[in-house]
């Protein structure tokens, strides 16, 4: 055991402050930190990240998040193969939100080649992809409950899901990673009676979001996990640089969607189709762990205003740009955002006129939004610890690449 | 013939049985002329342990089907369905002969001798409780006279095993769910023994099956719950404290699954883990009979009512009512044990701590203080 006295602390040190506002005086018995490995393999990581956490007793004193365990070259494939077959490639970083990478990487391409994209085919991008939005935010829901302890929400959060990968499926054939956003718009036009049954799902999810809510958000145990615990000020959230729920759940109201509007999203948040949740505070502290669940599990309901927004604006017309089989790519540089589940995708490509990017870059949320994890962890406990993990809602797919 | 033998086994040592009980009559009704005295005794015990041990067992397994069953409806699915044909019955046996077929795994740096001897412990403390556990008028092992006082030591005895096992498996998870079920179990002991002496206020004896008997009146319904103001705050408190004392979710945070990997049971696999297994549902079986008996009427109920009415109060038909009613209404308190465990997340150590000692310890001494003056007044 490596709990054995190796230092004894000092005889009348400063009394330390506990999460519940106690002091706690340490006296002189010797003790040393318990340096505990949270991962590759554990149930909270969510993947195969490691948390190194060096722990006094419950209390974490230090945690570092180590990368990695997942990583597959991904920008330096996109070197190495064509415009095209780097698109598959995108659905492997978040593989929960597989439509997002794939309308940012397309997007990027889209301004380097400068095409128009068919607005049928922008409609359908954005079903997709606050489809799919929902679909992830369901994931994060369930998988923070798992976290806590609460088993049953997930698997309600995983029967909703299930019909949205059916609606996946019957749309390109696959659940998870789709490669149905095309450079130029969208692989296929939708299946007759496939937009009736979007529509559908609206109405039965609507209910279901507000019964998540009741669920989960508002109970007493629930509520005593996550108020109050893993506080990012919004001065932090904007010097960490996070984005997507996290910033939001800190109270700072940016959207690319709505700050930096792309495809038709410019257009429907003129027409009123959605709002952006804020965390306010609510249960306890600006920008505590309820904060971050809490704009998450709203924002499920804002996506269904603009899937809502787009059945009834979608019009008959072409779902892919002639951009030619061999897709030629004029030399230069683009960087395109996007709002992801999780924050802002980026892809910054440069082209040299040849058949692939000379650079893919990707700035993955998932990534930039961990590196607070070891800012925000020191002093709380191990059970809390675990909460904020879920809280930042990391696809190691992503932080990897 | 039969007071000579009681004679000589209280005056032998290996008398484990106290009393006389149903093995007993049997066992002396056809026990042929001399046969020693001393063996009758030793034969009684053996069979009622042996008779625990199957039986608890077998309801242990009936309760992780149980459980199954309960978390499948909750989380709108079915559970197992398949294994034996109707509702996956059998699906309990399976899971005990693939745990006897497993690797039976000791880590390299374990304490081998601690190691194997915790689950022992564990599984040995909780059939010892249910030896003092009346079933119906005539239908127990042991009838002790501080019967409570044993249940509650014999059943504490199980965290030394799960502590034992924390420490031995040399791992730090491990290591974190002893140092929880140690901190969570001496706080809750005492909440949990304080609520029990509400019903022994008006019970006045610490024998279940006296306690049981005393609730027969006014039709089989004179439960304590019902004879004092104090005693349905009393039972919640009580209810509260046996989930933590079982391991229960919320207040499952030695094994915390997502926090602590699986907890004390990280390195324990097949058989013995099962042994762990058992021990959680045997204990919950425990709390929910002690629950029964002392406040919602033991094994008396208008059923036992009709049934003494009828057959008379030894008959063997009333011990049988008397023993189902006591069955199903544990069985009752751990299906709101599981519905419990399938619908609240997990509570932190400082907050379980906190409800033990802030709220739940007070709490239960004004219930015992407003029952002792309502006692002494009405």
């Amino acid at each position: 055991m490596s709990n054995s006295s190796t230092k004894s602390s000092t005889f009348f040190p400063e009394p330390r402050i506990l999460p519940g506002g106690e002091k706690e005086f340490m006296m002189d018995v010797a003790t040393s930190d318990l340096e505990i490995s949270m991962g590759p393999q554990h149930p909270a990581t969510h993947g195969v990240m490691k948390i190194l956490i060096r722990a006094d007793g419950e209390m974490v004193t230090a945690a570092q998040p180590h990368l990695g365990f997942l990583h597959r070259c991904a920008e330096k494939i996109g070197e190495n193969v064509e415009w095209l077959q780097y698109l598959p490639y995108t659905d492997r970083y978040d593989y929960l939100a597989s439509m997002n990478n794939n309308l940012g990487y397309s997007m990027a391409v889209e301004k380097l080649l400068g095409c128009e994209i068919p607005r049928r085919a922008q409609m359908l991008r954005t079903i997709c992809v606050e489809l799919n939005r929902i679909a992830s935010a369901l994931v994060a829901f369930g998988t923070y409950g798992l976290d806590l302890g609460a088993f049953t929400p997930f698997l309600y959060a995983f029967r909703e899901r299930e019909w949205l990968l059916q609606i996946f499926e019957k749309i390109c054939g696959a659940r998870l990673t789709y490669s149905y956003l095309r450079i130029g718009g969208v692989f296929n036009d939708a299946p007759p009676g496939w937009l009736t049954e979007v529509g559908h799902f609206c109405d039965v999810f609507e209910v279901k979001a507000q019964e998540y809510y009741d669920l989960l958000m508002v109970n007493k145990v629930f509520v005593m996990r996550t108020a109050n615990v893993g506080v990012i000020t919004p001065a932090q959230a904007l010097d960490f640089g996070l984005t997507g729920p996290m910033l939001r759940g800190s109270g700072i109201d940016f959207d690319l969607r709505k700050d930096m509007p792309y495809m038709l999203y410019g257009e429907a948040w003129d027409a009123g189709a959605f709002e952006i949740p804020v965390g306010r505070g609510e249960m306890g502290t600006l920008g505590d762990c309820w904060d971050r669940i809490y704009v998450r599990v709203k924002e499920m309901t804002e996506s269904l205003g603009i899937v809502r927004w787009c059945l009834a604006n979608i019009e008959e017309g072409p779902v892919l740009a002639d951009v030619g089989k061999t897709i030629k790519v004029p030399p230069g540089e683009a960087y395109v955002g996007i709002e992801n589940p999780r924050g802002e995708l980026g892809h910054y490509l440069v082209s040299d006129g040849g058949k692939g990017s000379s650079r893919c870059r990707v700035r993955g949320p998932s990534f930039c939004n961990l590196a607070i994890l070891e800012d925000i962890m020191p002093g709380t406990l191990l059970a809390d610890a675990v909460a904020i993990i879920g809280s930042t809602d990391v696809v190691i797919g992503e932080t990897d690449r | 013939m039969l007071s000579n033998i009681t004679t000589t086994a209280a005056t032998t040592a290996a008398a484990a049985a106290p009393s006389e009980n149903v093995v007993f009559h049997l066992l002396a009704e056809y026990v042929p002329e001399g046969v020693p005295g001393w063996i009758l005794p030793i034969v009684t015990a053996s069979i009622s342990v042996g008779i625990v041990i199957a039986l608890i067992s077998v309801m242990a397994m009936g309760f992780t089907w149980l459980e199954r069953k309960v978390s499948g409806h909750i989380q709108c699915r079915y559970g197992p369905m398949y294994a034996g044909g109707w509702h996956g019955w059998a699906q309990p046996i399976a899971d005990g002969v693939k745990l006897l077929m497993k690797e039976d795994l000791i880590p390299i740096g374990a304490d081998k001798a601690l190691f194997m001897m915790a689950p022992a412990i564990v599984l040995g403390a909780i059939f010892g409780a249910f030896v003092a556990m009346p079933l119906a008028p005539d239908f127990y092992f042991a009838d002790v006279n501080l019967g409570i006082f044993f249940i509650l030591g014999m059943s504490s005895l199980t965290t030394i095993g799960v502590v034992m096992a924390g420490w031995s498996s040399n791992s730090k998870w491990s290591l974190y769910g002893a140092m929880r079920e140690a901190a969570q179990v001496v706080a809750y002991e005492i909440p949990l023994g304080i609520s029990l002496l509400v019903p022994l206020i008006v019970a006045g004896t610490f024998n279940l099956r006296e306690a049981s008997e005393l609730q027969g009146d006014f039709y089989g319904m004179g439960w304590f719950v019902f004879k004092n103001p104090f005693m349905l705050p009393a039972s919640i408190l009580f209810f509260i404290a046996a989930l933590a004392e079982t391991k229960r979710a919320p207040f499952d945070l030695p094994e915390a699954e997502s926090e602590l990997v699986a907890g004390f049971l990280t390195e324990y696999s097949g058989i013995r883990w099962s042994f762990f297994f058992m021990e959680e549902y045997a204990a919950m079986y425990l709390m929910c009979l002690v629950a029964s008996v002392f406040f919602f009427g033991g094994f008396e109920s208008p059923f036992t009512y009709m049934a003494r009415e009828q057959f008379g109060p030894n008959a063997f038909i009333t011990n049988v009512v008397a023993a189902s009613t006591l069955i199903v209404k544990s069985i009752a308190g751990i299906v709101l044990m599981m519905w419990v465990r399938w619908t609240l997340p997990r509570v932190r150590i400082d907050q379980v701590m906190t409800i033990g000692y802030k709220y739940l310890t007070p709490l239960a001494l004004i219930c015992v203080l407003g029952a002792a003056c309502w006692e002494a007044i009405f």
